[in-house]
């Protein structure tokens, strides 16, 4: 069969992969630079294609509520926005990280703090990354660098979603949700019939039958001892998220003195630099970490036995750098390069960063 | 004939009424007197009249109902404080065949969720809204609602409610009756035995609201007591709420299938003298 | 001339002694017990077990739904 290609925004080849995973629902709200996701929903109306549910929801927190209470009736629900509604969010994902509810979030990022800029940026990392919302909790984080795998990782992202029973985020910014480019597009899956979802999730709230006892889908234990215990049980979780899933690109790293270390639209910069670095002859690598929850610090920690440094390069202030300084644990110098507020870096200072990094400047 | 004992009444063939199967066999934590328990039973016994138990999903508010869930034997979600609705909204959004209904309190329903509660409501979403209105944060130690009445007295407003640095009790009853997606709005109370059959009523209403296929969004307010944090007993409580609480929420039916009730919705104007 | 006789049965150990079904009852037969149980609570009884018709009006205020009724039709 030959190849579906089109032409996408990664805001809309997230949204036509949704509806092609066969998903259940979407909930959202308008924010810059995002808005083309729910835009293109409602274009398409999947509700007919597919019978995919597609809400305008009255807020952010309304909307990820609403996601919970799609998920937990074993759904395949998801939600999109963009950092301020991010944020928003963030009450609803520490709910459904300690229901145990699979999701799957996108943040498309823009600069920040408060309202910020409508620009790209990467400054939401720790949010992301480190939990976000009250309590012990982590969400799987996918970065994707390109408008394919915006696509990709709707699929990863689900079945991730749904084999721990956590939240997964598509950790984008502004430049991968609006850029265009060539998407391989997958076939249409049918959506699972209610048998399926009450056979795929038996703790799904669909209807107390005889067979069964009630289902209740809560975070709540007044207990301190279980309120522990299920902490304990979460830490597990992650623990074997740690162990599988992680996902990492390592580019020239075989021969490499310095790397990179940057993700999504920053690892697009960083090849183009490393590309220029080479050809003047410096030895230059790139790690891009696929997932940034869990970190490829296994990976980075081993790089760290031979190579001379590690500069990362982020649109923030310097966030991830503080992960791979954890992972190198003093044994080479780690750096960061960034430009923030909107304002994305050039290759060419890029080299200049590696340069200087180079020269122990 | 001999005289009948009162072993001789308790049979099973003499039983008249005994507590639902719906309802767990759990304690409930509630306050002796407290009006959650009985709206509890009426909803269960509801969706047992209504043969529904294995089709109802009920979302359950942060407050003292937030354990709701351990009281009914249904499938239930525990919602974020406020956002049932929206939780509801998807339920039956992802489910259109099931019966949903949330369970909500006044800081819940009036304060937190005002915009959940007045979207899912205007959106007209085929769910039930059960709201139980005491006038007063009860979980958290008795701090003002949006719904205490003018004057009274609560921990965050310790010299009585001024209603003009503190607003006006909230009516947001009346506020979302006059939405057009809005079906049926009443307001009962629980308190005696007319009131408990007029307020199961309603809520059987509410709840079949969702299986003709027409559509719109049942809001039931039950008007209650918290005897603990008004401190009273429980006797008192009810007593004080007849001659209070019903005179700033007078019950009745607001909106019966889209028709408000004649003189049911008025303009109220700032009163100085209030 | 038929009359109805009825009776109520309390599951003492989770009635809060409340007093709402005492004011409910028509006829004046429930009280408080004077004797308290597990939790410390005064339990509702018959304290006047004749005037019983059975009309369930305690039972349907209890707010922790601990009454059952039983009524019957005497000749």
């Amino acid at each position: 069969m030959e190849k579906e290609l089109k032409l996408m925004k990664g805001n809309e080849a997230i949204a036509e992969a949704a509806i092609r995973y066969g998903a259940d629902a979407y909930f959202g709200y308008p924010i810059t630079p995002q808005s083309e996701v729910i835009e293109y929903f409602m274009e398409q109306n999947p509700i007919e294609r597919t019978g995919m549910v597609v809400l305008q929801a009255e807020s952010e927190v309304a909307a990820i509520n609403m996601v919970y209470g799609a998920a937990a009736c074993g759904m395949a629900a998801m939600t999109s926005s963009s950092s301020p509604g991010f944020s928003l969010k963030q009450e609803g994902l520490s709910y459904i990280a300690g229901a145990e509810l699979p999701c799957l979030v996108l943040n498309v990022v823009r600069g920040g703090p408060g309202l910020g800029t409508i620009q790209p940026s990467q400054s939401d990392y720790f949010q992301s990354t480190k939990g976000g919302g009250h309590g012990d909790y982590r969400l799987i984080v996918l970065a994707p660098a390109s408008v394919q795998e915006m696509y990709d990782f709707v699929q990863i992202g689900f079945d991730l979603a749904f084999k721990y029973r956590n939240p997964v985020l598509i950790l984008s910014d502004g430049i991968i949700g609006q850029m265009m480019e060539k998407v391989e597009i997958g076939p249409q899956r049918v959506r699972r019939t209610m048998d399926e979802v009450i056979k795929q999730c038996p703790w799904a709230t669909t209807g107390k039958t005889a067979n069964r006892e009630r289902n209740i889908i809560t975070s709540l234990d007044l207990v301190a001892s279980r309120q522990e215990e299920f902490n304990r049980k979460l830490v597990k979780k992650y623990d074997t998220i740690r162990e599988k899933e992680v996902r990492c690109e390592c580019i020239n790293c075989d021969d490499a003195d310095y790397v990179f270390v940057a993700y999504g639209t920053s690892s697009r910069l960083c090849m183009k630099s490393m590309d220029l670095l080479r050809k003047e002859g410096y030895k230059v690598g790139l790690v891009r970490p696929i997932t940034l929850f869990p970190y490829p610090s296994k990976i980075i920690a081993g790089l760290a036995e031979r190579v001379k440094g590690f500069l990362t390069i982020e649109m923030s202030t310097g966030q991830m750098v503080e992960d791979v300084m954890l992972a190198v644990n003093g044994k080479r110098p780690v750096k960061h390069y960034g430009r923030v507020g909107g304002v994305v870096p050039t290759p060419e200072e890029i080299v200049d960063a590696m340069k200087n990094f180079m020269k122990g400047e | 004939m001999a005289e009948l004992t009162i072993n001789d009444i308790i049979k099973e063939e003499n039983l008249v009424y005994k507590k639902t199967k719906v309802m767990t066999d759990n304690v409930m934590h509630y306050c002796p007197g407290c009006g959650h328990g009985t709206t509890h039973r009426l909803v269960a016994e509801v969706i047992e009249e209504l043969g529904i138990q294995d089709k109802t999903i009920g979302v359950t508010p942060v407050g003292c109902s937030v354990l709701m869930y351990n009281y009914l034997d249904i499938d239930m979600q525990e919602a974020a404080h406020g956002r049932a609705p929206a939780i509801a909204t998807a339920i039956k959004r992802v489910m259109p065949d099931k019966f949903v209904f949330t369970y909500q309190g006044d800081g819940d329903l009036a304060a937190i969720g005002t915009a959940e509660t007045i979207h899912s409501c205007n959106r007209g979403e085929n769910i039930t809204i059960i709201f139980v209105n005491n006038g007063i944060y009860g979980m958290t130690g008795g701090q003002m609602a949006p719904t205490t009445l003018s004057g009274m007295k609560a921990v965050t407003c310790p010299r009585g409610r001024d209603v003009n640095t503190m607003g006006y009790p909230l009516h947001i009853t009346e506020l979302i009756a006059q939405l057009p997606n809005v079906r049926f709005v009443t307001r009962q109370s629980v308190h005696t035995p007319a009131n408990v059959r007029k307020a199961k009523a309603a809520i059987r209403r509410a709840f079949e609201n969702q299986k003709d296929g027409k559509g719109g969004l049942s809001f039931v307010e039950i008007v209650s007591n918290c005897n603990s944090n008004w401190k009273m007993t429980a006797v008192d409580a009810n007593k004080w709420m007849e001659e209070n609480t019903f005179k700033e929420y007078p019950l009745g039916d607001i909106k019966i299938d889209w028709e408000i009730q004649e003189g049911k919705i008025s303009l109220r104007n700032r009163k100085l003298d209030y | 001339m038929a009359k109805i006789r009825g009776a109520v049965k309390v599951d003492t150990e989770k009635c809060k002694g409340c007093s709402v079904c005492l004011g409910a009852c028509p006829m004046g037969v429930l009280d408080l017990a004077k004797e308290v149980n597990g939790k410390g609570y005064n339990y509702c009884y018959m304290k006047d077990p004749e005037k019983c018709i059975g009309c369930a009006s305690c039972a349907i205020v209890c707010p922790d739904g601990v009454i059952s009724v039983y009524k019957v039709k005497v000749d």
